[in-house]
């Protein structure tokens, strides 16, 4: 066994109970979980696959398993902020493509690509169930539409401020999980 | 005066809201299907008002609710509401603004067939707009609307939220059903249908989005003034996701049989096509049914409106491209998607898409041959009837129906062979 | 309603029972849908798309159930296009078209999809001439590809699993047969698949790799060459193997083998064995084996082995002649005839052991033989109450029970967990008796847990409780038993963990008894698919009963008037001097701390492999060759007599111990040497009563079996699995012909000592002088570890994970300490160790690292 580390495990342990609570096999947990760990941890390192697997009596296998399936888990560290892009058609017929690579020049990297700083990866994805407000994207799973070059600057500009302040707002992630507090 | 059926909230501000839903009208049909009617009679509701699946198979709801073994002692509701069709948004629409006519139409299902247990299965990418969603099943159990005796009746149930992680292929019932069991979210090959083995090996309905919120009016209206609506195969009204080269992009809700020229054009609806372009072709169904050209304009938005055109409605996810959109691009970037997305698990679409993959590159950057494009069709066919999925099945229409009505535009691409 | 059905197949009519799959009722008639996801042994999946058929059913009218015609009066069918004949089961009336253009077209077609990722380097793949994917090919494939080359995928082709099992990416085909198997058959599932779609690829996180007992069998179900085995990558072309049946000699399970062996120049040009593999015997192994039966041979090639016979000289051993050091040997036994005893190893054969006992008691006219040691009493009670002739574990279902007491058969016969494991899947009611966890508990219905302290008491409550009926609220010892009393059918496995000798003897008897209990009104014991089963230390130890090598019975379980020193006797008589000669075979009691060293011996003849430590304090020594050079027969837990063959040419001066035995007897003025083993067995099957009319032609037949696999089929073949050199022959218990009396069981005083009682944990992977020269194996030898209970860790002051040493009755341990909750208060375990602890409990203190 890996070290076992259990850090998610205790500064949620409310909320994976409550979640935990909602499934008759705890192995439907492990979602839920593995979001919770990304969002600790900013990818899915083979620790968090471990802790992942501890606290579900899994073996860490499976944790990797799920983690190379979804396109939402990083098996490799990603910025700070992940910018995911939808270059899908609906989105492509309006400027998406364009848009993409405007957004990678402006940060100076590749598509699939992290700034030097570490503060922001860039992905084009595919579509996001947002096509009538294209372009667009996801930053961190937060949904950021009908751009264009001015709001992307003022994005960009928002989030290296926030970066900046060391006080970051509540990701998604911790938002949703928050509705798992007062134990179902 | 309210317009709409189902995108209510574009009549009632905040209608996510459980105090506004049930100021007009909200949960009624719940409490009228737990106090006043069986079962029994809720199926025969929703089977006589012939609520066709919108998730895009168009299989009739009452019919898959009544497969559910009466008997079985545990059984589930499932909301699919994975919603990652190209081009489709309406599911999102109306969960993030309506939520409780989903659930409410959930709960009735549940109710219908004696599930104790509903789940809501969101794409991983929609965990920003299901806030108001985990609102609602608070409040509805600080109410007591949720959990023991709704309505002080025997009907018992939970309601639960749970997001997947980025896969296409989820939103297929069986893998879907896999992957909220947590393991990898490929389909299995049916039989067994969920209705028999399903979620943990039990019984199980699962629905689109749309479908659940049709059934609350259709429980307080009655199955006549649903069927009066829309087409007769296609009774009722229609979320349509408009997107590509149109003025006004959206969702709009018709009512079955509206013409996809009025869609296009009407001013309460696309309002023409963007910068007054021509129109070229129309993908009806995201990416998984084939392209149409202008000949199909007047036919009506309903699941049979697209049989004379070797179409289909599915899951109303109309794509419009004008007079400027390269139709092998447009075909590249299909198959990307379906080899982006195919789960790998049968020979034929993991490696059928990978190759037409490279084959369309192949050809749209201009290093093809006729020889290319001959084998790109015969792969599609290859594909054709063979796929444990239908998945694999969507992946050949964007090639056959693209080479159908714009070879040209693929012969211009290919150098003649020496 | 008949559980047959009929249906027909390209016109052929085939019935076969309801539930078959397609592909399986078409192989019946021989009728070859090809596959590759598919396999008999596991759950289908349809995913390769490799058997689509077009299926029809016959249609009938809603109301009247009256058949639908078409126009010429002929039933009509519904098709619902190409469907897997892998996930379809037969029905009535429903006709099979696997013959069609439409079907040839269709597997043409699927085969080039495969193709387009394939790297073809056929030529120097392991798999290539028995690969499903290769005969495939040419069957069903078009000769040229249109996939453009430049476009495949590249993958990496040399990624160790782990230490045993190598992953070559770009020939995996994503049948997930693999992975199935790890997960579904051995619940090991420590390997999966990584990525989707065409990325789609097999990776493992398990620490250490591939972290399973089972691994080696996943290279022999792939259908293409993804994996390898990492002695045999590349080691050899398939056509250049021959197949030369073995049986393993790990365990009493008694695992069918195949050994592929090449003639090669590195070896003078002699045979060598490339690999081993499972051979079919539905009744024993089906086709499985664990990873210690696939990779442990290697000792039969080191470079240690004894070349010649060795004689003291002036104190060095020198090499000498065959005629001097038996001869030797002779006058040596001739002079001490009476002092004389004998030790003998069970892994040694039937004809070996045999032998051993008549040159003793035929011409020294002395029963002074034994095992070297013997950890496990009852073979007399298994000779009646043993699990019936013709029984078959994969006969047992729901209403059935299996009883599973002192023994963690996932490390002592990792087939037999397999097989319970499967069986409780199947419903069989499984009951766990042990003093610790163990890996098959999760499949149990009840587990107790006894203390080594006094490891009687539960089950002998759990027996007599089984006689009563009971009924209302049940504790789980009263439901256990009450289980045990239903069941249709009762099998009982019995091991010593936590037992001494003595108290495994009252063990067997108690068992013994349970089995003498009527159900309705017909004693089990003696009826098929009931019975016990001892899970004896080593593969043959039930052959040494059979034979005879036993102090106090002759051949054939003869009860003898005056019973001959007992190991324990012998060994004191060595120290004390009234031993004076002492013949060593197999086994090597002064390495295994049994016998403090030569003592006041006056002669020590040792017949080996190695040079032991027993083999270097004796006078003569006689080098033996391994299993794998000669013939001869083993007999299974079971009791099932298996036949071994000679696979590979005898290392140096190397002789069959049964010969070196019959030569030296024959010194004595014994008979002449039988010129092949064949006789003696022969001979021996006369003397043992339960192998009567037993020959070795009788133990080389074999019937068809089912699943059909290992033929050169394009259905699931492609793997050495085929049987074509016996089953064996089962003997019948003595409850079969008999009624018997129940057993009077002997109260054990259970030992009062102080301290704590050492328990030796099993593991598959110990130190052996056998094991321990496997290379390959060596990375996963189990390391000395030690459990204790929280309170006694306190006392010792040990923590979680210390690495600490022990005196233990004079012996100094040291081993990782572990404070898990596996141990009960005033218990220890020990694994890992070659220290066999005695089932006294000890005094046990903590001794400096340097003291160590
Ligand atoms: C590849 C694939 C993707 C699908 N995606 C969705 C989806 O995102 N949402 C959905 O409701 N149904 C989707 N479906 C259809 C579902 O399998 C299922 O038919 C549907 O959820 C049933 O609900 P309905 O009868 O209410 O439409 C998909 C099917 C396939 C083959
Ligand atoms: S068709 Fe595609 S998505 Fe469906 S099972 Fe096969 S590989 Fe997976
Ligand atoms: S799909 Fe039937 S054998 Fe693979």
């Amino acid at each position: 066994m890996y070290g076992a580390r259990t850090l998610i495990a205790e500064k949620y342990a409310e909320e994976i109970k409550t979640i935990l609570g909602r499934y008759p096999n705890s192995k439907s947990a492990i979602l839920p979980l593995m979001h919770l760990a990304q969002n600790e941890y900013g990818f899915m390192s083979k620790e968090a696959m471990q802790e992942v697997a501890d606290i579900l009596g899994l073996d860490p296998t499976h944790v990797l398993s799920i983690a190379g399936f979804y396109t939402l888990f990083y098996e490799e560290p990603v910025g700070k902020y992940v910018l995911e892009i939808c270059t899908d058609l609906a989105c492509a017929l309006r400027g998406g493509d364009e848009f993409l690579h405007m957004a990678c020049d402006k940060l100076g990297v590749e598509p699939e690509g992290t700034t030097e700083d570490g503060m922001f990866s860039v992905k084009h994805v595919m579509c996001l169930g947002a096509c009538d407000k294209a372009p667009m994207l996801q930053c961190n799973l937060k949904f950021e539409e009908n751009l264009d070059e001015e709001k992307f600057d003022a994005l960009i500009a928002r989030l290296r401020e926030e970066a900046a302040s060391g006080k970051r707002a509540p990701t998604v992630v911790e938002k949703i999980t928050s509705y798992a507090k007062d134990g179902e | 005066m309210e317009k709409h059926i189902l995108l209510r909230h574009r009549d009632v501000e905040n209608i996510h809201q459980l105090d506004v839903y049930l100021e007009h009208g909200g949960y009624e049909a719940l409490k009228k299907c737990v106090t006043e009617y069986t079962p029994a009679e809720v199926i025969d509701i929703i089977k006589a008002a012939n609520i066709r699946g919108r998730g895009g198979a168009g299989f009739p709801a009452g019919i898959k609710w009544s497969f559910i073994p009466k008997q079985a002692p545990v059984k589930y509701v499932v909301i699919n509401a994975d919603e990652s069709e190209t081009g489709t948004f309406k599911d999102r629409e109306l969960l993030t603004f309506n939520p409780h006519q989903v659930i409410e139409g959930a709960l009735i299902a549940a109710y219908a067939i004696g599930a104790e247990t509903v789940y809501c299965y969101y794409r991983g990418e929609f965990m920003d707009i299901g806030y108001n969603c985990e609102q609602a099943v608070l409040d509805l159990r600080e109410r007591g609307m949720l959990g023991d005796n709704i309505f002080g009746s025997e009907f018992s149930c939970e309601f639960h939220n749970h997001y997947g992680a980025g896969a296409y292929i989820c939103g297929e019932e069986t893998a879907l059903l896999q992957s909220l069991e947590g393991n990898l979210g490929q389909p299995w090959s049916k039989p067994p249908f969920p209705a028999v083995e399903g979620l943990y090996s039990k019984p199980t309905v699962v629905n689109n989005v749309e479908t659940l919120a049709n059934v609350p009016p259709v429980i307080m209206n009655g199955a006549e003034w649903y069927t009066d609506m829309g087409t007769e195969k296609s009774p009722g009204v229609k979320v349509v996701c408009l997107s590509g080269h149109v003025k006004k992009p959206g969702n709009y809700e018709v009512i079955m049989g509206m013409s996809y020229r009025d869609l296009i054009y009407g001013e309460d609806y696309g309002g023409g096509m963007l910068g007054d372009r021509a129109f070229k072709a129309m993908l009806p169904s995201g990416g998984s049914g084939p392209v149409v050209t202008a000949e199909a304009l007047d036919a009506p938005i309903a699941f049979e409106g697209l049989d004379a055109h070797g179409s289909l409605m599915g899951s109303a996810s109309v794509i419009i491209m004008d007079e400027t959109t390269d139709m092998v691009w447009a075909a590249m970037k299909m198959i990307e998607f379906f080899k982006h997305e195919s789960c790998g698990k049968c020979t034929p679409c993991r490696e059928g898409t990978f190759w037409m993959n490279k084959l369309l590159h192949r050809i749209y950057e201009g290093h093809g041959t006729a020889e290319d494009i001959k084998v790109l069709e015969d792969v599609a066919k290859q594909i054709k009837g063979k796929c444990l999925c239908a998945l694999g099945e969507f992946a050949i229409s964007p090639v056959l129906s693209t080479i159908a009505h714009f070879l040209d535009e693929y012969k211009a691409k290919v150098q003649v062979p020496a | 309603m008949s559980d047959q059905v009929t249906l027909s197949i390209d016109g052929v009519e085939v019935t076969v029972p309801k539930g078959t799959l397609v592909v399986d009722a078409a192989k019946r008639i021989g009728n070859d849908i090809p596959v590759f996801c598919y396999h008999p042994k596991m759950d289908p999946v349809g995913m390769c798309r490799m058997c689509l058929v077009r299926i029809g059913i016959p249609m009938f009218e809603r109301g009247t159930g009256e058949p639908v015609l078409d126009e010429d009066g002929k039933q009509k069918y519904m098709f619902r296009g190409l469907q897997t004949g892998c996930t379809v089961q037969v029905s009535e009336g429903m006709v099979v078209e696997s013959n069609t253009e439409v079907v040839e077209k269709a597997r043409g077609d699927v085969i080039e999809f495969l193709l387009t990722s394939h790297p073809l380097d056929c030529p120097i793949c392991d798999k290539g001439g028995e690969c499903p994917l290769q005969n495939l090919t040419m069957r069903h494939g078009e000769g040229t590809s249109r996939f453009d080359f430049s476009d495949k995928l590249k993958g990496d082709k040399h990624v160790p699993l782990g230490d045993l099992i190598f992953l070559d990416r770009e020939r995996c085909i994503q049948c997930a047969r693999c992975t199935r198997f790890q997960a579904e058959v051995v619940d090991d599932p420590v390997i999966a698949f990584h990525n989707r779609g065409r990325r789609l690829e097999i990776t493992t996180l398990s620490d250490p790799g591939f972290d399973s007992y089972w691994s080696g069998n996943t290279t022999d179900i792939c259908p293409v060459g993804a994996l390898t085995t990492s002695d045999f990558r590349f080691g050899a072309r398939p056509w250049e193997l021959k197949p030369s049946a073995s049986i393993c000699p790990h365990c009493p399970v008694g695992c069918n083998l195949t050994f592929s062996t090449r003639r090669e120049a590195k070896a003078g040009g002699k045979q060598v064995i490339k690999r081993v593999m499972p051979r079919q015997n539905e009744a024993v192994n089906e086709i499985w084996i664990c990873d210690k039966g696939r990779f442990a041979y290697h000792f039969v090639e080191d470079g240690e082995r004894l070349q010649t016979p060795l004689i003291r000289k002036n104190g060095e051993l020198v090499e000498a002649s065959w005629d001097e050091a038996l001869a030797l040997v002779a006058e040596k036994l001739k002079a001490h005839k009476a002092t004389a005893a004998g030790i003998a190893g069970d892994r040694l054969s039937n004809e070996d052991l045999y032998q051993f006992q008549a040159l003793f008691r035929e011409q020294l006219g002395n029963g002074n033989i034994d095992l070297a040691q013997r950890r496990l009493a009852g073979g007399d009670v298994v000779a009646q109450v043993g699990i019936a002739k013709g029984s078959n574990l994969l006969d047992l279902g729901a209403g059935d029970a299996i009883l599973v007491v002192a023994s963690d058969l996932h490390e002592e016969a990792p087939v037999w967990w397999l097989r319970v494991k499967q069986a409780a899947e199947r419903g069989v009611t499984l009951v766990v008796v042990n003093p610790r966890e163990t890996r098959l508990d999760a499949y149990a219905a009840h587990t107790l847990l006894y203390h080594p302290r006094k490891p009687l008491e539960t089950v002998k409550q759990l027996v007599d409780t089984a006689k009563v009926e009971l009924d209302g609220e049940l504790d789980g010892l009263q439901a256990a038993a009450q289980a045990l009393a239903e069941a249709n059918n009762l099998v009982a496995f019995y091991g010593y963990e936590g037992l001494s000798y003595e108290e495994t003897d009252s063990l067997a008897r108690l068992l013994g008894n349970l089995l003498l209990m009527k159900k309705g009104d017909a004693v089990r014991a003696g009826q098929k698919n009931n019975g016990l089963v001892p899970v004896w230390p080593r593969n043959n130890t039930q052959g040494a009963w059979d034979v005879g090598l036993h102090p106090a019975y002759g051949p054939g379980y003869k009860k003898l008037a005056k019973a001959g020193l007992a190991a324990e006797g012998i060994y004191a008589g060595v120290a004390g001097g009234t031993v004076k000669a002492l013949y060593v075979a197999g086994s090597d009691p002064i390495g295994d701390g049994l016998l403090a060293g030569r003592g006041n011996l006056e002669f020590l003849v040792v017949q080996e492999l190695f040079l032991t430590a027993t083999a270097q304090a004796a006078d003569v020594v006689l080098p033996a060759q391994s299993w794998a050079e000669r013939e001869g027969t083993y007999t299974s837990g079971e009791r099932r007599v298996q036949r071994f063959y000679p696979s590979i040419a005898a290392v140096g001066q190397s002789r069959a111990d049964w010969q070196i035995l019959a030569q030296v007897t024959e010194q004595l003025g014994g008979e002449k040497v039988p010129f092949a083993a064949s006789i003696l067995f022969t001979q021996l099957a006369k003397k043992v009563a339960p192998y009567k009319g037993m020959d070795y032609r009788g133990l080389a037949k074999v019937e068809k079996q089912w699943p059909d696999v290992g033929g050169d089929d394009l259905y699931y073949g492609g793997n050495a699995y085929n049987n074509g050199s016996g089953l064996g022959v089962q003997w019948a218990a003595e409850a079969e012909s008999k009624s018997l009396e129940a057993y009077k069981v002997s109260d054990v005083e259970a030992n009062k000592g102080k301290g704590i009682q050492l328990v030796s944990a099993p593991a598959l992977y110990r130190t052996g002088s056998l094991v321990d020269r496997s290379s390959v194996l060596a990375p996963r030898m189990a390391q000395p570890e030690i459990s204790f209970h929280a309170n006694d860790a306190q006392l010792l002051a040990v923590e979680d994970g210390d690495r600490i040493s022990l005196r233990v009755n004079g012996q100094v341990l040291t081993a990782t300490a572990h404070v898990n909750g596996q141990a009960q208060a005033g218990v220890a375990f020990l694994r890992g160790t070659a220290y066999q602890p005695t089932a006294v409990p000890q005094r046990i203190e903590k001794v400096s690292e340097k003291e160590a």
